[in-house]
């Protein structure tokens, strides 16, 4: 049996995973103002990716969300929790007033994600550099067990600049998972400064060719292209592939967009009202 | 130990399908035979410890029972944050082992000493802390691990204390074993370095000085029952084991005989001081080197006593 995106059963609108995004950023700009917490800008950039995946791209059921066929997949990049706990909301797999609880004493919807208690997070990340090796354990997994199942993981770009996951990459590239798909969220921008400032990537994808990769590169923040991009995986058949998510951190909100200090900075009092105002947070999305 | 835990570990994976055994590109002659007979079960991560425990981890929460392996601290510090968030967090059934515990390889120096192993484990949550003393233990730790899962943690040692089965004994995880009943003092020993605490209590008896000894191959969950037990009924607690004396067994059961209330006449921690060795040597000389050897555990157990008589 085929086992499909429920979400996108049920809307099957191209215009369904627009709305979903903007969703997606709205509830994390609340989320991280009632929270007052940091990391916003991470969110907002993948907010497009998650989108198209829990909308459409990846197997998954909100009704039955450890069902053995679905697709994995790992927040890496786990201070974009707050993005995935909204993906997840959105489309079904727990109440959307549970997103309140966010950063809240007692609360278990972690800043970074966690997967105790909450339906449809495959791994707790927080750490950088954790969720591509496990990842990768879970692809060799499916490979094992004859499995059809995919195995996405969404890193950050500063996040590759922990060693671990270069040996991922390699143990990757070695033992032909291309059921595993590594999305690189590269918006250019890590915790202090630009990514070239402070531990150059480039030549990215050259890199990740080097290790046997199958590597695009997309707009991602075009929907129609990640659709595309996700949907011809394996890019090569028995290459794990990647791709490089051109992303502009803040995304949607003009006065984030570009600057590192909303890493850290949590929106407040106008600059709460300005953000939604931007996102058009009154209209029926 | 290792031939033990790989005979067990082979009959188990000839059952089991489910077990995976992955080395961190060591084991070189050891773990050929195994290769051979389940290509599917066995895995060279290579040298890349942190990726093996993720890949490990991934691999347990689809449903294997995995095996790490390699030598002294390369399964367990080298990766300590993939154990702690990885597979810990995740109560995923991994299980580290690591050959060569204490000064197993006393000549390769500092980087191949575990000495700092046991204490930093036993503090991750959901891991169970394995220190056999000897063959029959290591075979029946890993017969327990693949019955009840990890976490776990599995330290084998090269050397081997006389701590085999007496006549239809049952190995428990999480319960010491008396080899030995005493009332004048108590050692309780991890480890093959149980041979030198044995060593002692025959040193001793020839004075007349009798001994408990507690063969504690579970440092984690620690016999909380034994430790208190042997402080109430023996004269003294002498803790041995080949790792700092900072958080391992002395400190576990220190720990736990304050909490029972059971205050032991004296209490004495053999074990590495809070120093690196930068010599080397066999592992019976470092154990001398270090007074971890019987005769100087013996001299210091005496001086105790005599502390506690005067």
């Amino acid at each position: 049996m085929t086992f499909a995106n429920a979400y996108w059963d049920r809307t099957n609108d191209p215009d369904a995973l627009t709305s979903l995004a903007k969703r997606i950023r709205i509830n994390a700009v609340r989320m991280t103002n009632s929270g007052n917490s940091s990391h916003v800008g991470s969110v907002l950039s993948i907010a497009d990716i998650l989108a198209t995946l829990y909308g459409r791209v990846l197997r998954v059921d909100a009704a039955n969300p450890r069902a053995p066929e679905r697709d994995r997949f790992i927040l890496s990049k786990g201070h974009a929790g707050a993005g995935v706990y909204a993906a997840l909301a959105e489309t079904g797999f727990f109440p959307i007033e549970n997103l309140t609880r966010h950063y809240q004493n007692g609360s278990n919807l972690s800043g970074h994600v966690s997967h105790k208690n909450v339906p449809g997070v495959e791994l707790s990340t927080g750490s950088l550099g954790h969720g591509l090796g496990v990842g990768t354990g879970m692809a060799l997994a499916a490979k094992l067990q004859a499995k059809c199942h995919r195995v996405f993981v969404q890193m950050s770009d500063g996040e590759c600049d922990e060693g671990s996951n270069w040996e991922a990459i390699q143990f990757a590239g070695h033992h032909r998972l291309d059921n595993l798909i590594a999305i690189i969220d590269y918006n250019k921008i890590q915790s202090l400064t630009s990514t070239e400032d402070t531990l150059a990537l480039e030549p990215f994808a050259d890199k990740w060719r080097a290790f046997n990769w199958a590597v695009r590169e997309v707009d991602g923040h075009d929907i129609g292209a990640l659709v595309r991009a996700f949907e011809a995986i394996p890019h090569e058949a028995g290459r794990p592939s990647c791709v490089i998510a051109h992303t502009t951190k803040g995304k949607g909100v003009s006065f984030m967009e570009n600057n590192v200090l909303w890493h850290y900075r949590s929106p407040q009092g106008a600059e709460f009202a300005a953000a939604l105002a931007e996102l058009d947070a009154d209209s029926n999305a | 130990m290792r031939d033990a835990f790989i005979r067990e570990l082979t009959k188990a994976a000839e059952r089991d399908p489910r077990i995976i055994l992955i080395t961190g590109d060591l084991g070189f002659g050891v773990l050929t035979d195994f290769a051979k007979q389940f290509p599917k079960q066995f895995l060279n991560a290579g040298v890349a410890e942190q990726n093996m425990t993720a890949i490990a981890c991934g691999l347990a929460l689809e449903g294997h029972k995995v095996f790490t392996y390699s030598i002294a601290n390369f399964t367990t510090l080298r990766c300590l944050e993939q154990l702690r968030n990885d597979v810990c967090y995740h109560q995923a059934d991994v299980t580290a082992v690591a050959v060569g515990g204490g000064f197993s390889y006393g000549q390769l120096g500092m980087s191949h000493f575990a000495t700092e192993d046991i204490a930093i484990l036993r503090a991750l949550p959901e891991m169970k802390v394995f220190t056999p003393t000897g063959i029959w233990e290591a075979e029946e730790a890993t017969k327990a691990i693949v019955a009840d899962g990890g976490p776990a943690y599995l330290r084998l040692d090269k050397g081997k204390a006389a701590s085999d089965a007496a006549q239809g004994e049952m190995f428990q995880t999480g319960k010491a074993r008396m080899l030995r009943n005493g009332r004048d003092v108590c050692f309780i020993a991890s480890g093959a370095i149980l041979s030198e605490a044995i060593a002692a209590a025959d040193v001793l008896a020839q004075e007349g000085i009798s001994s408990r000894v507690l063969s504690l191959h579970t440092v984690k969950p620690l016999d909380t029952r034994a430790v208190a037990d042997a402080a109430r009924e023996c004269g003294g607690i002498v803790t041995v084991e080949e790792h700092t004396v900072l958080g391992g067994v002395g400190g576990a059961v220190a720990e736990a005989c304050l909490e029972a209330g059971a205050l032991p006449g004296f209490f004495l921690r053999i074990g590495l001081p809070d120093v690196f060795p930068s010599i080397v040597g066999d592992q019976d000389y470092l154990r001398k080197e270090f007074s971890l050897d019987g005769a100087s555990i013996a001299t210091r157990t005496r001086e105790c006593l005599g502390r506690i008589s005067s």
